[in-house]
Parts: C-alpha cells; structure tokens; sequence
C-alpha cells in the first residue's frame, strides 16, 4: 500500500485497508440450506413411500388381474370376492351429483362476495364460509346421522318418491342412510373448497379489465359476462376439479350415512359404498388378499385425486398467466387449500 | 339529445347508435362539459376540493399537475368511473351538454357509452381477438353491427393500427405490442361513438415512438370528439392540447388556452410549476 508509513498492516484499525471478495465459507448458511432442503424432500420422500408401500400391499392385484378387478361387482370377503365396481361407482357417483349441485351455490357466493356484496360484509360472510372448511368432518357425519338422516326418512325422501317418483332414482324405500344423504354432505362439504378458490380466481381478475369494459357502458354483469368470466374460466374448472378431488377422497361424513353396502342400485335412496368408506371400515379386520383389494382401491382413490389436483393446479396457473402483465385486483393466496 | 335516464327507449334502440345524428354541429359554441363546484372523496379524504371548469367542444383540453393533485380523478369524475371504486364519492354537478350526469334519475352505464376513458395502462381483453377488442363495447351493449368488418377496418384505420394488424385481426389483443395495445384500446373506445374522450395519462406506458403515434391520433381525433387528457408532460400538454388546466391539490389553478397558460400564467402557483420550480 503506497500510503502505509508507520503501519504496515492493512488490517489495523485506522488503516486504509484493501477491499476483500474472497469467498468466504459459511457454516450457518449451508447448515440452514441442509436442513430446509431436507424438510423438503421428506414430502417427496413421504409420497413415495405411501405409494411404493399400498403398491406393495396391494399385492399387485392391479397387475394380475386388473380389469377383472375394476369391473367385478361382487364384493364378498367371506368367500374371496373382491371385485372394485361398486366401490367405484360409490365414489365416482356420489361424487359426481355433490359437485354439480355444489357448484352454482359456490360460484354465486364467489360471485356475490368478490363483485356485489357491500365491503363490511365481505370479510365476515367469507370467514363464515372459510370456516366451513374448518369444520371437522366427524361432525358433519354426526349432524347428518341426528338431524339429515331421520329427515330424509320421514320427509325428504317419501316427498321426493310421490313427486318424482316415476323416475327410477326416487323409487325404492326410503332408507335415509345412503347415496342421497351422502350426496347431501358431501355437497355441502366442497361448497367452501370450491367457492373459496372461485372466489380467489374472481378476484385476480385484474381491475383494469374491469374498468375497460365498465368504461365501455357494461353494467356489471355484463362487465361479468363479457371480461371476468372469459379470463377466470380455467381458473373456476380448477376450483370444479379441486371439489371433486375432496369429494372422492371424503371419508368419514360419507361412512356415517351412506349405509355401507356393497351394492349398485339405480336409486338414490339406497345404501352404498365409496372407495373411501370401505377401506375406513374394513381395514381392521382384513388380511390376505382382502387387504389386497383394500390396498388396491386405496391405490386407485390416491391416483384419482393427484391427477384432479395436478390438473387443478395447472388450470389454476394458466389463469394467473392469461397472456396480459396486467396486476390482479388482489393479492392472491396459493390457489391450493 | 339522446336521453341518460334509465326508461329503455320504446324500440329498444340504444340512444348511441353509430348512424345517430350528432349533436356537436360545428358553430355550436357551448362548453361540451361543464364541472360546476365538482367534490370527489375517498371515504373522507376529499380529493377535489370544488372543482368547476368547461371541455371545450372539439377540442382538446388537457390536465396537468404534480402527482396525486387529484388530475386522474378529476377526469374519471366525467364520466362517473370515480364512484365505481368503493368508498368513494361525488359532490357537485358536472353537464353534458347542459345536461347534469349526477342527476338522480341518469344511469352511468348510459354515461359511460357518451364518454369514452383510455386508461393509463393499455388493458385490450386479453380472451378476446382484435376484431373482438374493436366490437366489444358494442357487443357488450348489444348495439346492432350492420358490417362488423367494415366498423373493425374503419376504427382501426381510425387509429392508424389497421396496416399493421390487418393480417393478425384473430390474435388475441394482449399479444400486439404496448403501443398497438393502447391504440387498439382507443379503437374500442371510438367504436362506440362517444362524444368525449377521457384520456388518463395515455402514453405514460409507452415509448417515444409509440408516444407521437398517440399524439398525432389525439390531433385527428380532435376534428370529431371532445378530448380530455391527464398528463404529467408539460411538453406533451403543449404539443397536443388546445386548453391546459392545471390543478393543485384538489383545486383548479387555472384554465386557459394552451399558449396563454404556458406563456402567460395568470397563477403564480402555475408559473413556478412550468418553469419547475415544484412537482
């Protein structure tokens, strides 16, 4: 250094010392890294393992004897018939009729609270259906055993016979426990997945399109029909799919009312059984290749709901992404619950 | 004069319909727009603090003023586009052809089709293609096409985007570039046939280019709407505008001739902010 005299050393307080870049190790940092990236991974890691294990339990039934196995409708344990049709269509059905009857009460409440409701009233009433979501599923399932079930017994369902009783799904004996009071929870248990992330969708929808088509003249639902809706349209199908993916993997709700019978019946009032309840009430007392199936259908309901969530979430981001850099309305959350 | 009341006229036709008489004859001399005492609020922040000024017809009058003066919300005043923001509000009264818009029995959405807004950020709708960029406001009302080719080539041409989409009419309008953007924006505003033009810092997303394609477009389009224009350009204020208003802080400075207010200030407020010494 040409302007050191006394002091030599550039790292003496007071000296003009040289700028350093050397890279220097950090202990903390790579710790931190190693036990963030490790927190990581053991999500991927927990997947695997949950499907290379029910792979194994299965017992490769899906291999041996597959079509078999999914188009069977016999399910018998005590003499070895394990066939998946009934479980399936349980699922897929209840599923199914929940969602289309959920979705136009979600889309309005979504509707209502992003684009009508006065201000004070958006925080409350969100939170109110939020909390839905929040509500255990056991208590659902208890609420519909005390009050749904009688009342479909005694009123809901001999109103519907004698109304619509020419059609072969009001037929039968009004049983209470079945499909119908299943389709009923179930319902009301994706109206707020499915509103709620309608209602995220909605508002990302950014203001300056809005206020393009409200300066055009547009009232506000023609503003609705014309703008928001065209842009949120991925958006709303991933909120469907999102629905439909907690509608099939639903499972306790579903087993207190759905009367758990292994059958396919064309009415709605009859008991019958989803992938979900079965595996919830015959685990315990399985083994052999009733544990097979039990795995296999197990397989099949996690494979069902991750493509419904994958392709969610790829509807999902497409909207956040519709070609414009315009900003959304509204910060938004992850479109996942 | 077509009605702003809320009765849908007996034929259901709408009272903007493109081959309507207009009734901005030349040699009419009345201001086009007139804000009389005009107060504007956020909850209780009074952003304008009784504003009261004239667009003249057929010309272009432009806004100037230091950042947040209230010169963005004075312009989305006149066209009733500042009450769709919830928690704010309007006092005063603002004509439209001697007509008060805030009158009670008048629907803003019928305001709105007379006059026009060009936003600050160009915002075509991005699931809709050129063409139906162009058609949306009519679509939107349900106003008759006779020849919807025929209003797409003519309000492009209008705007001078027809020679560079006229071969791209089916891609979506989020795709072309920012100042194609803005004029097809500009496009979908005229294809309505307002009779004002709100304009909110049109260019202020825009490159120089881009810039002096608006600012020729304004020129031209001055012959056949009235024009309002927020800007934060002196310069461009001068290039484009036939009167300058300058507002401060929620109150207009002053209004006069575009030469007069940048030669001539009669405000001392107004002199020191084209000379810069403030804003």
């Amino acid at each position: 250094m040409a302007t050191a005299s006394s002091n030599d050393d550039p790292a003496a307080p007071g000296a003009e010392a040289a700028p350093r870049f050397d890279r220097e190790v950090n202990v903390g940092d790579i710790v931190f890294r190693a036990v963030t990236a490790f927190a990581g991974v053991l999500v991927i890691l927990a997947l695997a393992l949950v499907v290379v294990d029910l792979g194994a339990a299965s017992g490769r039934t899906l291999v041996r004897d597959g079509a078999s196995f999914l188009g069977a409708r016999a399910w018998d344990p005590v003499h070895g018939l394990f066939g998946a049709l009934p479980f399936l269509y349980g699922s897929v059905v209840t599923s199914i009729a929940a969602v289309v009857g959920a979705v136009p009460i979600a889309f309005g409440i979504a509707v209502y609270l992003t684009e009508y409701a006065p201000l004070w009233l958006r925080g409350p009433l969100g939170f109110l259906v939020e909390l839905l979501a929040a509500v255990p599923s056991v208590v659902y399932g208890f609420w519909g055993v005390l009050v749904l079930v009688p009342w479909l017994r005694t009123t809901g369902e001999p109103a519907l016979a004698s109304a619509l009783g020419f059609l072969p799904i009001f037929q039968g004996p009004p049983v209470g426990n079945g499909m119908l009071a299943a389709v009923l929870i179930i319902g009301l248990m994706v109206l707020p997945t499915i509103s709620s992330v309608s209602r995220e969708v909605l508002s990302a929808v950014p203001l300056a399109l809005r206020e393009g088509a409200q300066a055009l003249g547009a009232t506000r639902s023609e503003m609705l029909r014309a703008v928001v809706f065209p842009y949120a349209r991925s958006g709303l199908a991933g909120a469907v799919l999102l629905g439909t993916g907690r509608a099939l993997g639903e499972t306790m709700a579903v087993t207190m009312v759905i009367g758990n019978r292994p059958t396919i019946a064309a009415s709605a009032f009859a008991p019958a059984s989803t992938m979900a309840t079965v595996i919830a009430n015959q685990y315990d007392e399985a083994s052999g290749a009733h544990l097979e199936a039990l795995a296999t259908l197990g397989l099949l309901l996690l494979a069902l709901t991750v493509a419904l969530n994958v392709a969610a979430r790829l509807l999902a981001v497409r909207t956040r992404t519709a070609g414009s850099a315009l900003p959304p309305r509204a910060p938004r959350a992850s479109l996942l619950p | 004069m077509p009605p702003l009341d809320r009765s849908p006229s007996p034929d259901g036709a709408s009272p903007t319909s493109v081959n309507e008489p207009r009734d901005d004859a030349r040699g009419n001399d009345a201001p086009k727009m007139r804000a009389e005492g005009l107060r504007a609020f956020f909850g209780t922040t009074e952003i304008l603090k009784g504003v009261s000024l004239d667009l003249a017809r057929r010309q272009v009058t432009s806004v100037i003023g230091p950042s947040g003066c209230g010169k963005s919300t004075l312009v989305r005043c006149l066209n009733r586009m500042h009450e769709v923001v919830a928690g704010a509000s309007v006092r005063g009264r603002v004509t439209l052809d001697g007509r008060d818009i805030y009158a009670r029995d008048v629907d803003p959405v019928l305001v709105r089709r007379r006059v026009g807004m060009v936003f600050q950020r160009p915002n075509p709708f991005p699931t809709m293609s050129v063409r139906e960029n162009v058609l949306a406001g009519l679509r939107i009302n349900g106003l008759p096409i006779d020849d919807p080719e025929a209003l797409v080539e003519k309000c492009l041409r209008n705007v001078f985007l027809w020679d560079e989409v006229k071969d791209a009419l089916a891609r979506l309008g989020g795709t072309l570039s920012t100042g194609q953007q803005q004029r097809l924006c500009i496009a979908r505003c005229i294809a309505l046939e307002p009779e004002v033009i709100l304009m909110d810092e049109p260019c202020s997303a825009l490159d120089p280019v881009a810039t002096a394609k608006i600012e020729e477009l304004i020129q031209e389009l001055s012959e056949r709407f009235t024009i309002a224009i927020v800007t934060h350009s002196m310069q461009q204020a001068a290039r484009v505008s036939d009167f300058t208003a300058f507002i401060y802080q929620g109150e207009l400075v002053e209004l006069a001739t575009t030469d007069d207010l940048f030669t001539n200030p009669k405000n001392r407020r107004t002199e020191d902010y084209i000379t810069g010494r403030f804003g």
